[in-house]
């Protein structure tokens, strides 16, 4: 046999909660193998364990055949084995080369950094793109400070890669770049492991798929002989319908924006006098490549970025371009944003207090100072049980412990009480399954039935194209083109680079 | 020339009441880089301060027992605080304010009980060093100074360069950044911590040495009159780096040498307002360094006051 890496009856608890139950792993020399899974499946929690971050309560693991215990992740890398987390572990206020230095010394300081800028430069000549060393950290794209997490692992002579969901933050063509890499490396006789919600990755790149549920291995199969519906079947367990977006009748005006500009503290010009109307049981998408003024826009919608110039009119609310965020809410604003953890929900307060904290604002819960907890608790298991979030152990545990998913559902069961004038949606779909991915759709169409408008951006084209009305297309800070729907997905996509 | 005087006389005590300052942020720094949130500086002064003079009074009354003792004084506060927050996860500000609380407490009972209060010492001599010492006479106030004055450059260019520029402070920066980047890198949170915080705690009792054994030459109860916490501001004052911490010690020391030389000028302000000012200084310069931004633009070490734990989620 010529298994690198053997996982078998992994089982992992947190405080009661068995996050992995009896989990097995298999994965060969010189292969792509997928780990598909639902949000919460465990799949993070059995590659940590590989990686010698989680200590596991029970089973085996066996690496080129032999059994080891990993102490920790200094044990796994020894034994060849590197992991790019979801989140990635790199520190911020560095430089390229001297997160790559923390994790490979290479002697004394200053030769340390010559010498790994050396490296650096080889290994990424051979793997086709470029850093550059000296670049501060902070200052490099999502997709930048993933190569470093590559080039990071690879230094560090690993055999085993392990990607946990690399590609939720890639645009396709990153994606597409990053999985040709791995392609070739497994070709050398590397083993990575993709973690990842999508299937076209998965039928497209890897030469064989292990699919995770509730914790336990399902099916380990070539996906090259699955269907993306059965895949997703044995990923979900049952087979999913696509929403259907129906005929609505398209109401009054609910968002006027007029040559809004935004501009950065570097004086750079984020937004360029982008103008746009939705009207209500409307969603109007916005499609561009990331990082063309999509994070400024809602920003300026939701009332988190100073605006320079231009107008923000919402029915409701009035003229809104410099008013706080509290005002926007009050007058019918629902926000979803990108980052749900740092942005959506308090990780640190309850299920319940991040549930109820739109509903203490309104005064729904009491007056301040005397709130009726009970009827929040209610309110909160009555929007758990509406929205299926699931892995909720209790009301009162921690929101940050949710996965995404689940997190996502229980911001979305939030913004979406009451009747909202206007939803602004961010990216609501990154890094989720395909069930809830389905469920945060369904909702978003609901919401459109009930005539609320919406205006969903997404780098996600397939999302936009699937449920928008109109569709926006975001370049360089402006909206380039507009398109009804339903629009010529070629069409869009010329007219994303086209100015980009 | 008597303003020249002035001028000489109050430029020569600026180094000598900056160093307690400089050198109590310096330890500060290296603490909180490493991400422990640090209140322990008005304890460890004063423990430094009754070590130095216990040993005189009880060993011999040299510096180089003195300044020895002070150290390893505060180095056991440090490990007990260290212990208390990086091992058992302790809130740090609370645990930080209770080892302040215990100190003045200890020292003045210790203080006490060895008879150690209002015992003068000899202490620390002055000494001019070399190229410095040929300068004319009228000079001579400026450079008489404690040969830890003289030291200080070189104390505070060695942390720099380890902070800095060796795979040491890199280590114990990113630990004080992003603990998850370092553990899943190999690194030791804990001790690196743990390492961290005695080590500044070793430089805050060597302050605490010298305000005793250089400046007042005696023991009395809370002799640091609340130095320490103004190291605390000076930290934030100075973004966690070494030569700002020293910028900002020496404009301290032009404060508080200048207070006494007022009084003595027979220039009548009420008592209170000067000991009042270098507070006010303290909040204007803190007020002046954060202006018109957020606390992430501070620079502050990205997990200051955050326990590490491995396999818990944020
Ligand atoms: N450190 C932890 N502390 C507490 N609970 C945890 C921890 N890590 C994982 N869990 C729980 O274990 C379960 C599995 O989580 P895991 O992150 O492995 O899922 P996943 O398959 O990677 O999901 P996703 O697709 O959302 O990333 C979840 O219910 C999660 O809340
Ligand atoms: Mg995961």
């Amino acid at each position: 046999m010529d298994s690198v890496l053997e996982l078998r009856a992994i089982r992992k608890s947190f405080a009661g909660f068995a996050a992995l139950d009896g989990a097995d792993f298999t994965l060969r020399r010189g292969e792509v193998h997928a780990l598909l899974g639902e949000n919460g499946a465990g799949k993070s929690s059995l590659m940590n364990v590989a990686a010698g971050l989680y200590a596991p309560d029970g089973g085996r693991i066996l690496i080129g055949g032999r059994e080891q215990r990993l102490g920790g992740p200094r044990e796994a890398t020894a034994q060849g084995i590197g992991m790019v987390h979801q989140h990635f572990h790199l520190v911020k206020p560095f430089t390229v080369a001297e997160n790559i230095l923390l994790a490979n010394p290479r002697g004394r300081f200053s030769r340390g950094i010559e010498t790994i800028e050396r490296e650096i430069a080889f290994c990424t000549n051979m793997l086709g793109f470029v850093v550059d060393p000296h670049r501060r950290l902070d200052s490099l794209s999502v997709a930048e400070q993933q190569r470093v997490e590559i080039v990071k692992v690879l230094l560090g002579g690993a055999t085993i890669i392990i990607l946990d969901e690399p590609t939720a933050v890639l645009t396709d063509e990153e994606a597409d770049g990053l999985l040709t890499t791995m392609r070739r490396l497994a070709a050398q006789g590397t083993a990575v492991v993709l973690v990842t919600h999508k299937l076209r990755e998965v039928t497209r790149y890897a030469d064989r798929v292990t699919i995770m549920r509730g914790g336990r291995h399902v099916a380990a199969c070539d996906p090259k002989t699955m269907s993306t519906a059965q895949l997703t079947e044995l990923t979900v367990g049952v087979a999913l319908p696509s929403p259907v977006r129906e005929k609505t009748a398209r109401g009054e005006l609910r968002l006027i924006v007029a040559g809004l500009r935004v501009e950065h503290e570097t004086g750079r010009t984020a937004l360029d006098g982008v103008g746009f109307q939705v009207r209500a049981g409307e969603i109007y998408g916005i499609a561009g490549v990331s990082g063309n003024g999509q994070s400024e826009l809602v920003g300026a919608l939701t009332g988190t970025t100073a605006v320079a110039a231009g107008d923000i009119w919402m029915s409701g609310a009035g003229h809104i371009a410099d008013r706080p965020p509290a005002i926007r809410r009050s007058g019918g604003l629902a926000a979803i944003p990108a980052d749900r953890y740092a942005q959506a929900l308090a990780g640190g307060l309850s299920i319940t207090d991040n549930y109820a904290v739109a509903g203490v604002m309104a005064g729904r819960y009491g007056p301040w100072g005397w709130l009726d907890r009970k009827a929040m608790a209610k309110a909160a298991a009555a929007a758990v049980r509406a929205f299926d979030v699931q892995g909720v152990r209790g009301l009162k545990q921690r929101a940050g412990l949710l996965s995404g998913g689940n997190a996502q559902k229980l911001v979305l069961a939030r913004e979406l009480a009451g009747d909202p004038v206007l939803i602004v949606a961010h990216g609501p779909s990154r890094g989720l399954d395909a069930r809830a991915c389905a469920a945060v759709h369904e909702r978003l169409l609901a919401a459109r039935a009930r005539g609320n408008a919406v205006v969903l951006v997404s780098d996600d084209l397939d999302e936009v194209i699937g449920l928008a009305d109109r569709i926006g297309v975001m370049s360089r800070g402006r909206i380039v083109a507009e398109f009804d729907a339903p629009a010529d997905r070629q069409a869009i996509g010329r007219a994303m680079v086209d100015h980009g | 020339m008597a303003i020249c005087e002035f001028i000489v006389n109050w430029a020569g005590g600026v180094p000598a009441t900056a160093l307690p300052y400089a050198l109590a942020a310096l330890g500060l720094i290296v603490s909180e880089r490493a991400g422990v949130l640090n209140l322990t500086a008005e304890g460890l002064l004063l423990v430094g301060a009754l070590a130095g003079i216990g040993a005189s009074l009880a060993i011999a009354d040299r510096p180089w027992v003195a300044l020895p003792a002070a150290v390893l004084a505060a180095m056991a506060v440090g490990l007990l605080f260290a212990g208390l927050v990086v091992l058992l996860r302790v809130n740090q500000v609370i645990a930080g304010l209770a080892v302040v609380f215990f100190c003045q407490g200890l020292t003045s009972l210790l203080g006490t009980l060895a008879e150690w209060q209002n015992h003068p010492i000899s202490g620390l001599g002055k000494l001019i060093v070399w190229p410095l010492s040929e300068l004319p006479a009228g000079t001579h106030a400026l450079f008489q100074q404690d040969g830890l004055v003289y030291a200080l450059l070189p104390i505070f260019y060695g942390v720099h360069r380890v902070l800095f520029k060796s795979m040491t402070g890199l280590r114990l920066r990113a630990v004080g950044e992003a603990p998850e980047a370092a553990d899943s890198a190999g690194l030791g949170v804990t001790r690196y911590r743990v390492l961290a915080v005695v080590a500044g705690s070793a430089l805050i009792g060597l302050a605490g040495g010298y305000l005793a054994v250089g400046g007042t030459k005696m023991w009395f109860g809370g002799m640091t009159g609340g130095r320490g916490w103004i190291a605390v501001a000076l930290v934030i004052f100075a973004r966690w780096r070494p030569w700002r911490a020293l910028f900002g010690a020496l404009l301290f020391g032009c404060i508080e040498s200048m207070v006494p030389r007022i009084a003595a000028a027979g220039i009548s302000v009420p008592q209170y307002f000067i000991l009042m000012t270098p507070y006010l200084v303290t909040i204007a310069v803190m007020v002046w360094a954060g202006r018109g931004k957020g606390g992430a633009d501070l620079d502050e070490p990205g997990a200051l006051g955050r326990p590490h734990v491995r396999e818990e989620r944020r």
